[in-house]
């Protein structure tokens, strides 16, 4: 397994530290003048999200994680697996629900996602900044009522829930920020 | 088609401008003082023997050296400077653009201005008066700087006692102050660093300009031992807003000790596996020739420029940092 030694530390670098795979958030030296020098790291552990600071020996090495972001379709749900397929190598990998998390309700199926690989297999999936995704079931929309900012619920078709300005209907396609869960607009069919 | 280069100043300038001022500014200050601007060598045969500093290093091939001379870009103009003083220059000052080995971030870049003098007849705390004297208005602050021990503040900030703690009770510290879990095997030395960066450094001169004083004797590095406690040595540091900005000693000029310690700091390079640099042997004469009693200060002009005009990082403050070089 490949090591990285401190002085290749930068953002993005993934290690493996206490077991799990995580990707270094920030990389500042610290070093008194006359005194040892340290790497402080920020790291994201890519299993649960979690972030933690952590402090290396400058000039220490640490495991290398065998960590890959792929971008792949989004197949189907069987129920416990979700099903990704490479599009090139048309290889087909499965995720569980850890791996998937929240972010299960903005994939469509045949959408394109990105998957983190860690040792071949997914450990979390990432979708677009931007989905459009069709209403399956909102209250009647309200014509002309824009200004005053109210909304409702809506449930789309991956069962999904975002608030909506009044006026939307069902059958409507919206398009929706999946980092922040809010409606942006309608988008044309 | 030739890739477009990037080739703009990484600091904005209206930076490089208060820079400049205060270049100025500490001109002035020493022309009113009395103390001689003089220049030395970048380059040096020698270098710095300290574990924790790492030179780096050229070589020289020209008249006089057909086989080659191997050279060191000097860390700090320390050596010839007490080799003018030990020559009766009286109090100097310099400032010196510096090199060190692996020292890059924001606060590090691997080659900084270092504004450096000496006061004969000076102790460390009336250096500490002129230094606050200097770097207080540059900064526009007002008040009376603190004046707090290396003990005092690792008690404070720490809870531990750096001169009497053993080693382990310093690596329990450690993790209980949760800043990291390293090998029992480090050096006393590793830990008192490992806890004076990370949880006593950051609260250091948060209001105003705090000298942290009486580092323990291991860490005397060129300055003397209390005569009345020699478990601590008359050395210094200022901080403002938990960032280090000089380091200052009442000089060691015992030609003897000195050697000893550079001999100690060499043995301790070759235990750890580095680069083991020739001793300076003209500034040892010079000690040994006869030093006048002194004390002497390294200041970092980057890191102040910094402070005075707000920034967060180096890159701010000088023109073209490392990567833009």
């Amino acid at each position: 397994m490949a090591n990285y030694s401190t002085n290749e530390f930068k953002r993005g670098l993934k290690l493996m530290l206490d077991g799990d795979p995580h990707n270094i958030v920030e990389n500042e030296l610290v070093k008194p003048g006359k005194g040892q020098a340290f790497n402080r790291v920020k790291v994201r552990n890519l299993k649960t999200g979690r972030v933690v600071e952590r402090t290396f020996k400058s000039g220490e090495s640490v495991e290398a994680a065998d960590v890959m972001d792929t971008d792949m379709q989004y197949l189907y749900n069987d129920g416990e697996v979700w099903h990704f397929m490479h599009p090139e190598t048309f290889e087909q990998f499965g995720a569980d629900a850890a791996a998937v998390g929240d972010d299960a309700k903005w994939m469509k199926e045949q959408d394109t996602v990105v998957v983190t690989l860690w040792d071949g297999v997914p450990i979390s999936v990432t979708p677009p900044n931007h989905v459009v995704l069709t209403v399956t079931d909102t209250d009647p929309g309200v014509r002309g009522d824009t200004a005053n900012g109210a909304t409702k619920p809506a449930t789309c078709e991956t069962g999904a829930t975002v608030l909506v300005p009044l006026f939307i209907n069902i059958g409507d396609h919206l398009k929706i920020d999946t980092r922040t869960g809010d409606y942006i607009s309608r988008a044309k069919d | 088609m030739s890739e477009r280069h990037d080739w703009r100043p990484n600091a904005p300038l209206e930076n490089l401008k208060k820079r400049a001022r205060i270049l100025q500014r500490i001109r002035a200050f020493f022309a009113e003082h009395g103390v001689l601007e003089v220049e030395t060598p970048g380059l040096s045969a020698a270098a710095l023997t300290d574990p924790a500093i790492d030179s780096l290093h050229t070589r020289y091939i020209g008249p006089g050296h057909a086989e080659g001379l191997d050279l060191y870009l000097h860390t700090s103009p320390e050596f010839p400077m007490k080799r003018l003083l030990a020559a009766g220059s009286g109090p100097i000052f310099q400032i010196a653009r510096v090199f060190r080995q692996g020292e890059a971030g924001r606060r590090h870049n691997p080659e900084f201005t270092l504004l450096e003098w000496y006061r004969p007849g000076y102790d460390h705390h009336a250096l500490m008066d002129e230094v606050e004297e200097l770097v207080a208005p540059v900064l526009g602050l007002g008040g009376k700087a603190e004046r707090l021990s290396y003990r005092s503040a690792f008690l404070q900030f720490a809870d531990i006692d750096p001169l009497q703690a053993s080693i382990t009770e310093l690596r329990e510290a450690a993790q209980r102050l949760d800043i990291g879990d390293f090998d029992a095997e480090e050096d006393r030395d590793f830990w008192l660093d490992l806890i004076l960066s990370h949880s006593v450094e950051p609260n250091l001169g948060k209001g105003g300009l705090c000298f942290l004083t009486d580092y323990p004797a291991s860490q005397a590095s060129l300055a003397r031992l209390n005569p009345d406690n020699p478990a601590v040595a008359e050395r210094f540091e200022l901080y403002y807003k938990g960032v280090e900005l000089a380091n200052g000693f009442h000089e060691l000029g015992d030609s003897a000790e000195q050697r000893k310690r550079f001999e100690a700091e060499l043995a301790e390079r070759v235990d750890k596996g580095r680069e083991r640099p020739p001793m300076d042997e003209r500034f040892l004469a010079a000690l040994e020739a006869g030093f006048p009693d002194c004390a002497g200060v390294a200041l970092g002009v980057d890191r102040l420029v910094m402070l005075a005009v707000g920034a967060e990082s180096l890159d701010q403050v000088i023109a073209f940092t490392i990567d833009n070089g």
